[in-house]
């Protein structure tokens, strides 16, 4: 035991005595939080958006006033040719166009049916397919409203039948703010990250300098030395979190809805995998570079994309579902945003605290064997 | 001064061919990322689980749950009896939306009510597929109520029509395929990684290990150092943006449309501005593990956020808007969405050239100007 106290000393005093890593680990994530915390937002808002009226007429217009005021759309330019409309579609300066073809007073007094054409920039489908959800309403809207009038005027029903009105709420982000959303993500994913930078360079830069020789000639046993080093790392990362999670309160006013203990246990189930990976590239690297690149590509760019952070797992292909299950973000994230979002416990989350558990030690176990096999 | 500058990237080059290991990684894993994320990054939300309460269970109410079920949006995975259990599900997560069917639906409808709620409850912890299930579950119930409409008023002998008839066209991408539009961002992502990581990595070693100090007392310029540094992985990078390219074409069937010219000249000054940033960090860290360190923070973390790879720049409050700018995979993105989805011209894209040209030249500058004064320091 003394001697673990002696190794967590002699690393927060290599620490200290580099104030760049210090700051780069307590501060930046911070920094990190508001800036991601600002730019992860996927709302759909204010599409700008160019009108071709070929009609010009009273409705029209009429029908072009439902769009001021409404904060999805946003209109910039009234063109009144295709080739101006579509440079604005290839330019980007528009990612909708609205053409009302000239007939569309005239259609719509004589009940026929009056065509408006959209055309959207489709290159970012996500966008374009809520976008359009939002013109459907609109237009929706506006078509019920005209059916009301003609109705008013013959005096009879113009459907034979009642009408369904979907009545939907969102339950735990009424607003369906994205926001709220990826910053439980980010706070995960900044834990991570900085867990692993810590110790994938753990021990492969003791090998680098040469001084690993010299710890390993000392009584001190592999256990012990591991442990020494971890420790530190371990409190390094609670830190953070603690910070981080501060931050997420103070700047977004996001608090966890559901235990703060129980939030800082599964924190810990966590670090132990993430400790455990970094220790695992630290033992099979024989330079802090290859130790770098494989915690980049092996472990890291994964845990962002198939942690369900960004991109919903359940949208994936099974073969690429089946691989999410290795990646120990992915149980951390759901714990996150269960807590924090839904206010749920254990009860709901049995399933992912066990994965993030059995991980956990077997990485953790994984590395330390692999550790001493080296060692001897 | 070319031949120093030559036997630098000679030298550069024998000492990335020895470390056999780290180029398996620089050429095996970029490619083979691609290929995973590739088919994880999408946003085409499909089969959304859904449970029902039925409280009218009528041949109606019937009727309305196969036409929700019988679309690919929806699957229904549980009927259910109280609001506890609806409650259950939205918070286990078992299914991402709930409808609750009113009792005396088919009454109300037949007797002609203006408007029957039907309750949809969705999981809304994810704001953007909640959106995209709202719309859907909008879509599935107006196409309900017309069918309905249409069958009832043949039978009564009455025609109604739709006022207006809204014809969407989507250009560029008429499926509206999500993976298209995230790929080039992938490519961006990965290459500045590369770049980055590998670059930053490649003074400061030299620093730790001590051989700084053999080359500085050489006669080689800071310039001719930095360029020789740089042009090995300027390459390495080169080599694994076309290997990635291909790679995209097979898999995803990413079909260039615009100039294979502009798309190789936007990748090399891509590539440039990324070393240039590696040069600043190797130059301004003392230990490989600050440099690291700083390489993520500065390459990966913004690349995947800030660059409107995933998150559009244009939601993001002014302030973030302009600190986007601190990576170049912002530029790079919008000039190869333009060449390989639009296949429009420079027109459409000069400005991120002059942006990522400006932006290495700055950070070389930077490096070369922060180098001198650690000379003059020893």
């Amino acid at each position: 035991m003394r001697t673990i106290l002696h190794i967590i000393k002699k690393e927060f005093l290599q620490l200290k005595r580099d104030p760049k890593m210090f700051a780069i680990i307590l501060i930046a994530p911070v920094f990190q939080l508001i800036f991601l915390g600002f730019a992860v937002n996927m709302d759909v808002e204010k599409v700008p958006t160019v009108v071709f009226n070929q009609d010009n007429s009273k409705t029209s217009r009429e029908f072009l006033e439902k769009f001021r005021g409404n904060r999805y759309f946003e209109f910039v330019e009234q063109v009144d040719n295709y080739r101006d409309l579509q440079s604005h579609i290839d330019n980007g300066t528009a990612s909708l166009a609205i053409v009302i073809p000239n007939d569309f007073e005239k259609k719509i007094a004589r009940n026929e049916v009056a065509d408006i054409q959209a055309i959207f920039d489709g290159s970012d489908g996500n966008k374009a397919s809520i976008t359009a959800g939002y013109l459907q309403k609109i237009v929706g809207d506006y078509s019920i409203n005209i059916l009301k009038d003609r109705k008013g005027k013959r005096g009879r029903f113009i459907t034979p039948v009642g009408q369904i009105t979907p009545e939907i709420r969102a339950w735990y982000n009424p607003e369906l703010t994205t926001r709220i959303y990826m910053i439980p993500g980010i706070v995960g994913l900044l834990l991570s990250i900085i867990t692993l930078i810590l110790t994938s360079l753990a021990i492969v830069k003791e090998r680098e300098i040469g001084t690993l020789e010299q710890i390993i000639v000392t009584p001190i046993k592999p256990i012990q030395l591991i442990l020494g080093k971890l420790i530190p790392f371990a409190i390094l990362g609670f830190a953070a979190v603690t910070i981080v999670l501060i931050a997420m309160n103070l700047i977004f006013g996001i608090s966890p809805r559901g235990s703060i203990l129980f939030l800082f246990s599964t924190t810990l189930l966590y670090i132990l995998s993430t400790l455990g990976l970094g220790l695992l590239v630290s033992t099979v690297s024989k330079t802090q570079q290859q130790a770098m690149m494989l915690a980049i590509f092996v472990i890291m760019l994964p845990m962002t994309f198939l942690s369900g952070f960004a991109f919903p797992i359940e949208n994936m292909p099974p073969i690429i579902q089946g691989i999410t299950y290795l990646i120990p973000l992915r149980y951390f994230m759901t714990i996150m945003r269960g807590i924090i979002l839904k206010g749920v416990g254990f009860t709901e989350l049995w399933f992912d605290v066990t994965m993030l558990f059995v991980i956990g030690s077997t990485v953790f176990t994984l590395s330390i064997l692999r550790f001493k096999k080296r060692i001897d | 001064m070319t031949n120093r500058i030559l036997a630098i990237i000679k030298k550069e080059i024998k000492q990335i061919r020895r470390d056999k290991r780290l180029l398996f990684v620089l050429f095996f894993f970029p490619v083979f990322l691609l290929i995973i994320f590739g088919y994880a990054v999408n946003y085409d939300v499909q089969n959304v689980k859904l449970a029902i309460m039925d409280n009218d269970r009528t041949a109606t109410s019937r009727k309305l749950i196969r036409s929700i079920s019988s679309s690919s949006y929806f699957e229904i995975v549980e009927y259910y009896e109280n609001d506890k259990r609806g409650k259950e599900i939205l918070d286990e997560g078992i299914a991402k939306g709930v409808m609750i069917i009113p009792k005396g639906l088919e009454k109300d409808i037949y007797s002609g009510r203006e408007k029957i709620n039907v309750q949809i409850l969705i999981d809304g912890v994810d704001g953007n597929s909640a959106t995209i299930i709202q719309n859907y579950s909008l879509a599935a119930i107006y196409a309900f109520n017309n069918k309905l409409n249409q069958e009832v008023s043949q039978k009564i002998g009455f025609k109604i029509t739709p006022p207006i008839d809204l014809k969407s066209r989507f250009w560029f991408n008429p499926l509206l395929e999500t993976t298209i539009y995230l790929i080039p961002g992938l490519i961006a992502l990965i290459l500045i990684v590369t770049a980055v990581v590998t670059v930053s990595l490649s003074l400061v070693r030299e620093k730790e290990l001590g051989t700084i100090e053999q080359i500085n007392v050489s006669s080689l310029s800071i310039f001719e150092l930095l360029i020789g540094k740089l042009t090995p992985y300027v390459i390495i990078s080169f080599v694994n943006a076309i290997i990635i390219l291909i790679a995209g074409f097979i898999l995803f069937g990413v079909i260039v449309n615009g100039s294979y010219v502009l798309l190789f000249l936007s990748t090399l000054l891509f590539l440039f501005a990324s070393t240039a940033i590696g040069i600043f960090i190797s130059v301004i860290s003392d230990s490989q593990q600050v440099a690291f360190s700083l390489a993520t923070f500065v390459s990966l973390l913004p690349a995947t956020l800030l660059s409107g790879f995933i998150f559009p720049i244009e939601s993001m409050p002014e302030i973030i808007q302009w600190s986007t700018n601190i990576t170049p995979a912002k530029y790079f993105i919008v000039a190869l969405r333009s060449i390989i989805i639009k296949g429009t011209g420079l027109q459409a894209f000069w400005e991120q050239w002059l942006y990522m040209f400006l932006f290495a030249t700055v950070f070389l500058l930077l490096a070369m100007i922060k180098n001198q004064k650690n000379l003059k320091n020893l």
